[in-house]
Formats: C-alpha cells, sequence, structure tokens
C-alpha cells in the first residue's frame, strides 16, 4: 500500500490501494474529493483563501482555494472520475492563536474554509463531512478504497469521517 | 527561486548576525530566569521551501511547545520561540519549583511559559530594534502546544502571497547538559528585507 504524500500547498490524486496523506494542518485546510463509483480520490492541501491574494511571480494552483479545487477536478477526471459522483470532505481551517483574531491576516482559517467551501458549491460539488475550526492542528489520511478519512489531533486521538 | 535573486555571502552573514545578536540577548534572559549558563550554536540562515521550515524543529507532526508573535512596524514579520516537550517540562521545574507531566499543566504553567516566551522573544527583538534602528513593535504573543506544522505555517501566510519559499533566522540553545533546548525563529514578511538591509547599510538590489 502506498501512502501519497502531498505538501503544503500541494496536491494530488490517488486510485486503490492507495492513501493521501497530509501533515500538520494549521490554518490550512485539506480538501478530499472522491469519486466512489470510480474509486478516484484526490487531496489537496490549500494555504490561502483566493487567488487574487498573490502578489506576482508563478502561480501555484495548489495553494490557493479558488484554483485548487478546479484543478483537483480536472486532474481526477484525467483519471476517470466524473464530477458529478464527486463528495467532499474537510479537515482544518484552525485558529491557533485565538487572540490574533482582529486581525484579518490571522483569520485565515475560517477564512479558508469558506473559500474552499464556495469554490465546491460553485463546481456543485456536496461536502458530506467536515471537521474544521478549533484551536488544534490535523494530520489527515484518506483511503481511497473505503473513503474513510482519518482525523489525527494532538488532544483529540484519532478520528474517522 | 525567482524571489532571491542577488543574495550572496555578504547579505547570509549580515542576516546570520542579526540571529546572533537577538538569540543572543534572549538566551542572556533565559539564563538569568534559570540561573544556569546557556549555550547557542551559530544561527542557521535558509531559504526553503514550505515544507521543510517545519523539519528544522523536528518534522510537521512533532508536538511542540511555541510561543508566537507577530512583529509590527518598520519591518513586520513573524517570530517564534520553541521548545519540546521536554525541555518545557525541565524549564517549568526550574523556574517554578514545582514538576508536572505536560498532560497535568495548570493556568500556573502555561503562564510562566507564556511569560517567558514573552521575555526571551522581546528581549530578542528590542536588541534588533537597537541595531538597526527601526521601530519594531511586538504583539501580544499567543502560545501552542500543538503539531510545529500547524503552528508554523502561520508564518508563513504573509510569505505564501508572494513566493513558495521562506527565509528562516533559526538559532538553536541548550543549557549546558541539554536539558532544556529550543529554537528562535525569526521570519521576515516579503517587504522588510530590503528595509532590513538598508537599515544596516547593506547593499541589497534583489527582491525577495
Amino acid at each position: 500500500m502506498e501512502i501519497i504524500k502531498i505538501g503544503m500547498a500541494d496536491l494530488g490524486v490517488a486510485k486503490p490501494p492507495s492513501r493521501l496523506r497530509t501533515t500538520g494542518l494549521g490554518s490550512c485546510v485539506g480538501v478530499v474529493l472522491y469519486d466512489h463509483i470510480h474509486k478516484v480520490a484526490g487531496m489537496a492541501h490549500v494555504m490561502l483563501p483566493e487567488s487574487s491574494l498573490a502578489k506576482g511571480g508563478e502561480l501555484s494552483v495548489g495553494k490557493y482555494a479558488d484554483t485548487a479545487i478546479p484543478t483537483l477536478i480536472q486532474q481526477m477526471q484525467n483519471e476517470g472520475a466524473a464530477s458529478r459522483n464527486m463528495i467532499a470532505k474537510l479537515a482544518g481551517g484552525a485558529q491557533m492563536f485565538a487572540f490574533l483574531g482582529t486581525n484579518d491576516m490571522m483569520r485565515i482559517g475560517p477564512r479558508n474554509v469558506e473559500a474552499c467551501k464556495m469554490a465546491l458549491q460553485a463546481a456543485q460539488i456536496k461536502v458530506i463531512a467536515e471537521d474544521t475550526g478549533g484551536n488544534c492542528g490535523r494530520t489527515i489520511e484518506f483511503d481511497s478504497t473505503t473513503g474513510m478519512l482519518q482525523i489525527r489531533t494532538v488532544n483529540q486521538g484519532v478520528k474517522e469521517v | 527561486m525567482a524571489y532571491f535573486t542577488n543574495f550572496g555571502d555578504f547579505q547570509f552573514d549580515v542576516l546570520r548576525e542579526i540571529g546572533n545578536i537577538g538569540a543572543g540577548h534572549a538566551a542572556t534572559a533565559l539564563s538569568q530566569l534559570m540561573q544556569k549558563a546557556i549555550d547557542m550554536k551559530v544561527p542557521q540562515v535558509r531559504i526553503i521551501p514550505f515544507d521543510e521550515v517545519a523539519d528544522c524543529v523536528g518534522g510537521a507532526e512533532n508536538v511542540v511547545v511555541t510561543v508566537f508573535l507577530r512583529v509590527e512596524g518598520d519591518s513586520p514579520g513573524n517570530m517564534f520561540f520553541i521548545l519540546d516537550m521536554d525541555s518545557a517540562r525541565h524549564l517549568l521545574t526550574q523556574i517554578t519549583g514545582i514538576d508536572k507531566e505536560v498532560g497535568e499543566w495548570e493556568e500556573l504553567q502555561i503562564s510562566a511559559l507564556h511569560e517567558v516566551g514573552n521575555i526571551l522573544t522581546g528581549s530578542y527583538l528590542s536588541s534588533l530594534a537597537d541595531l538597526t534602528k527601526l521601530n519594531l513593535q511586538p504583539s501580544v504573543p499567543g502560545l501552542a502546544v500543538d503539531m510545529a506544522g500547524a503552528i508554523l505555517s502561520y508564518g508563513l501566510y504573509a510569505l505564501g502571497q508572494s513566493g513558495d519559499f521562506a527565509l528562516t533566522i533559526d538559532t538553536a540553545f541548550f543549557e549546558g547538559n541539554e536539558q532544556v533546548k529550543g529554537n528562535f525563529f525569526l521570519i521576515p514578511d516579503p517587504e522588510s528585507l530590503p528595509i532590513l538591509f538598508r537599515s544596516l547599510g547593506v547593499p541589497f538590489d534583489g527582491d525577495y
């Protein structure tokens, strides 16, 4: 069984029996898409809400919610998935340091979650499970065979959605 | 690495010296708090992909105690004071006189760590302000005990808007017998580097 590691601002696609994994999600959001009929899974580690925040340079599509999600859908379609079968699961978007909540940059977690949901809505993909917000870091692993998402935190142990 | 053009040995040396002076003052403050000798390693200045930042403190999933503050003023950035769990426990025992397992920490322990972080990052920052004559103010510091990747990513959002690499000034310190060891991280915002260099009279015409 292969575990495909998705880095920060990265995305990737997997088929059974592979698993997708991303570690140390703080206010970043882990987006998982899954076509349960064709058994194609995708994961993105979204760092910022909108690509309009980019200040020049080469655009890294995996970094922003509004570019990562359409790209991920496209890559999954290339592997035989159909977007009408896709469902989404979200994890992350925490606010690790609550006191900084007034600063817009520091509210980045909730903003990332909102932006992911908007991009998913635009693609007509339903979010069937989420573990977002709070103030803890998360590590997630998605099983492309069963469609289960495992979420690990430091204080609350492991849960599956 | 389009964003780190014209970065020569001299510029790296200057940033290492910033780490040396800042962390040196912080280590002195820690030494006074603990009444023990504190040693420092040579600061590491790295230009690394985001993913590798957490590797400097044991990987994205390694659980660490961190005091984080935002540097505001002329040359904004993010500062982290990071301890592994055992070190935090030893430090607390030393300072409060009470030995408690990590899971049993109460208000007193959390508050003491907060204050230690506050003092140390404050002395790092004020020595940097003295050196550069820049106006630098710390935000209220925040404390988190969690995965290093989740915490350090907070220092990367401003950078994330303009590139995929971070410049980190990382200084490790340790008490004589290594019971307490940790790191100071300074991650300047992209627009801060030219300001820092200019304030020290260092030639720098590159983008960051």
